[in-house]
């Protein structure tokens, strides 16, 4: 079987009363004219990533307003998981040999999976390059498809993505995280943002003792200024730069870092990433290099909450979904000013961005000098997440979406 | 209790975003793409980020002053087009008019700046509309009162921001029915009179829940 079963139901009564009962209701005015009508979503796992991440809490609460959606996840071999991988890479940029081969691979697995998937629905939505060549298969019923890219491809590696621009240009519609990861396209292209869920173990309230305890087990002093970046151990997110902003800040104010992020067991490149940053710790007591494990959402949770300033000094960046995260919870930002971010943190209202290492460490200064300033921009940023970027909001955009296409705009 | 025969329909709004095809690193580049993009994204990036940035009642006005404010570092320009009031206009061709007005006048008279690059591009996007009924209908006051208590955000500010444009008139639906259905012309101006730069949409709600609540007492 391909569908993947979502056992949890999360309550649209839950969201009313973080959101209002107002919004709740919009939801079900926007579902009443799309109930009985089918809605399919294709990615290519079930587990693990952001996709399956969004999915797994976007699909119940689609069930809660009585949508007909179905999740299939296509299956592939290690070759084809190889060659999507290379294709990823390439996209953002990396060096690439183009390998026949690989098209060949790519092609027969979208081909296997286009004859065992029903691919019926009213609505079919491919979910990344992966399954993009199941377009193949659309039925000549007068369906709507369209392609949602969550991957920055402002610079993708041109062979791999005229191979795959020849699919994407056949659907109804794509949608990507940022203008700027925009393609030349003859479809129409829409701004569709990652979510995240308030109700999640990654952003619900948390016990203070929790907090506490998780602080303790890190050996992290709650009474002192915490500095935290949440991300994977990866060059992009610039962990080594984070060590040199806060080297600055730490001249003039008392304080901690707290590095914290998977990716470095199962990455080779993670673990060298590691040991790069901890060479630039420099056993610096006050720095604190948290290797979480993959899953570990009330951790993630206890850290942001912790937080006196959280950074996300990325040097690319699709969609920070830990800056949501650290918004929701109120934290005052300071991010680079690259990919989707400043979409999020809207420099001076929701957070400040910043362009280098001592950009980082000024703004940094500046907050730990203005809590008052810090505090607005953590009130502000709380309301831009719950109006913009909460898993409600994603399920709106859907819905608009299949509106907005079968009303043929 | 007056009663209009005629009576006010709550409607629901949502957007989509849709990405245009122009963006601009200068100014100069700024004044073209709006010189030539469509109403629709004039619409998103003045009336629409109005009503999906309510929370910012604080020198946030339009998309085009916070760019020419954080990325081209042009405060003075910044200044000029955030304090266009999207209220003074019943049209967009006239909100287009002044808005590159205000840029092209700014290019010829600071030259040295119309070409600098600035930190990060500008992307003309436009809004997509899909509109709603949202199930709700008034026509007494009491029914009004009810109706606006139980909106969400989007609904309000289609009925009191984004109404100003279909109307063409300049004023806001709840005070166009509580003027032309009720006879409640005080009430309407007062309604109308409500800042919604400096206002959220929930703040600026409570208002007219005050303002019908007096008018009610005393009515």
């Amino acid at each position: 079987m391909s569908e993947v079963a979502i056992a949890t139901r999360i309550p649209l009564e839950d969201y009313a009363a973080l959101l209002g009962e107002g919004e709740i209701d919009e939801l079900r005015v926007l579902a009443k004219p799309l109930r009985g009508r089918s809605i399919e979503m294709i990615n290519s796992t079930a587990v693990g990533g952001g996709v399956a991440e969004i999915l797994t809490r976007l699909l119940p609460l689609a069930e809660e307003l009585d949508l007909n959606v179905r999740w299939d996840v296509m299956t592939g071999g290690d070759d084809f998981y190889g060659v999507t991988k290379s294709f990823h890479n390439a996209l953002h940029g990396a060096p690439y040999h183009a390998d026949p081969k690989d098209f060949e691979i790519f092609l027969a697995c979208n081909e296997r999976n286009r004859a065992r998937l029903p691919l019926d629905a009213e609505f079919v939505i491919i979910h990344d390059p992966q399954p993009v060549a199941l377009i193949d298969g659309r039925k000549k019923n007068g369906n709507h498809w369209a392609w949602r890219c969550h991957i920055d491809l402002s610079h993708p590696h041109r062979a791999v993505w005229d191979f795959l621009e020849k699919f994407v240009a056949r659907y109804d519609a794509a949608m990507f995280s940022s203008p700027e990861f925009s393609r030349e396209l003859p479809i129409p292209q829409y701004l569709f943002y990652p979510a995240i869920d308030p109700l999640s173990e990654k952003n619900r309230d948390l016990d203070g003792k929790f907090i506490v305890q998780t602080l303790a087990h890190y050996q992290i002093d709650p009474h002192r200024t915490i500095l935290t970046q949440i991300s994977r151990f990866d060059r992009l997110k610039d962990p080594v730069g984070v060590i040199r902003a806060y080297r600055i800040v730490k001249r003039y104010f008392d304080c901690q870092l707290v590095l914290a992020g998977g990716g470095a067991s199962d990455d080779p490149e993670g673990a060298v990433v590691l040991k790069e940053v901890l060479r630039e710790a420099d056993g610096d007591p006050d720095i604190h290099v948290i290797e979480l494990p993959a899953w570990a959402p009330l951790e993630v949770n206890a850290l942001q909450r912790a937080s006196t300033v959280v950074i996300q000094k990325s040097l690319r960046e699709g969609f920070g979904l830990t800056v949501s995260e650290a918004l929701w919870k109120k934290k005052p930002v300071v991010a680079s000013a690259v990919g989707g971010i400043p979409v999020q943190v809207i420099h001076k209202h929701t957070g400040l961005l910043a362009h280098s290492v001592e950009g980082t460490a000024y703004q940094i200064r500046f907050l730990l000098s203005h809590p008052e300033i810090a505090a607005k921009l953590g009130e502000h940023g709380h309301q831009h997440v719950k109006e913009n970027f909460l898993i409600t909001q994603k399920l709106k955009r859907y819905m608009t979406l299949f509106l907005a296409m079968s009303r043929g705009k | 209790m007056n009663t209009e025969e005629r009576p006010f329909e709550f409607f629901t709004v949502s957007y989509l975003t849709r990405i245009g095809n122009q963006s601009a690193g200068t100014l100069t580049e700024f004044l073209s793409g709006m010189q030539h993009c469509s109403d629709a994204s004039i619409f998103h990036h003045t009336y629409q980020t109005l009503g999906s940035h309510h929370f910012l009642t604080e020198g946030f006005s339009n998309d085009f002053a916070q760019w020419a404010h954080a990325d081209a570092n042009r405060e003075d320009l910044a200044e000029q087009l955030a304090t266009l009031d999207v209220r003074d206009y019943v049209s967009i061709a006239a909100l287009r008019g002044d808005l590159c007005r205000v840029v092209g006048d700014y290019c010829a008279s600071h030259p040295e700046f119309s070409r600098q690059t600035a930190l990060e591009r500008f992307y003309f996007c436009e809004s997509v509309e899909v509109t709603l009924p949202f199930g709700r209908t008034a026509r007494t006051l009491e029914e009004f009162r009810d109706g606006i208590v139980h909106l969400s955000h989007a609904s309000f500010y289609f009925h009191f921001i984004s109404s100003r444009l279909r109307l063409q008139l300049q004023t806001n639906d709840f005070s166009h029915w509580l003027a032309d259905g009720l006879g409640l012309n005080t009430l309407a101006d007062n309604v109308n009179h409500i800042d919604i730069y400096t206002n959220t949409l929930d703040s600026a709600r409570e208002k007219v829940l005050r303002l019908i609540d007096r008018e009610r007492r005393i009515g």
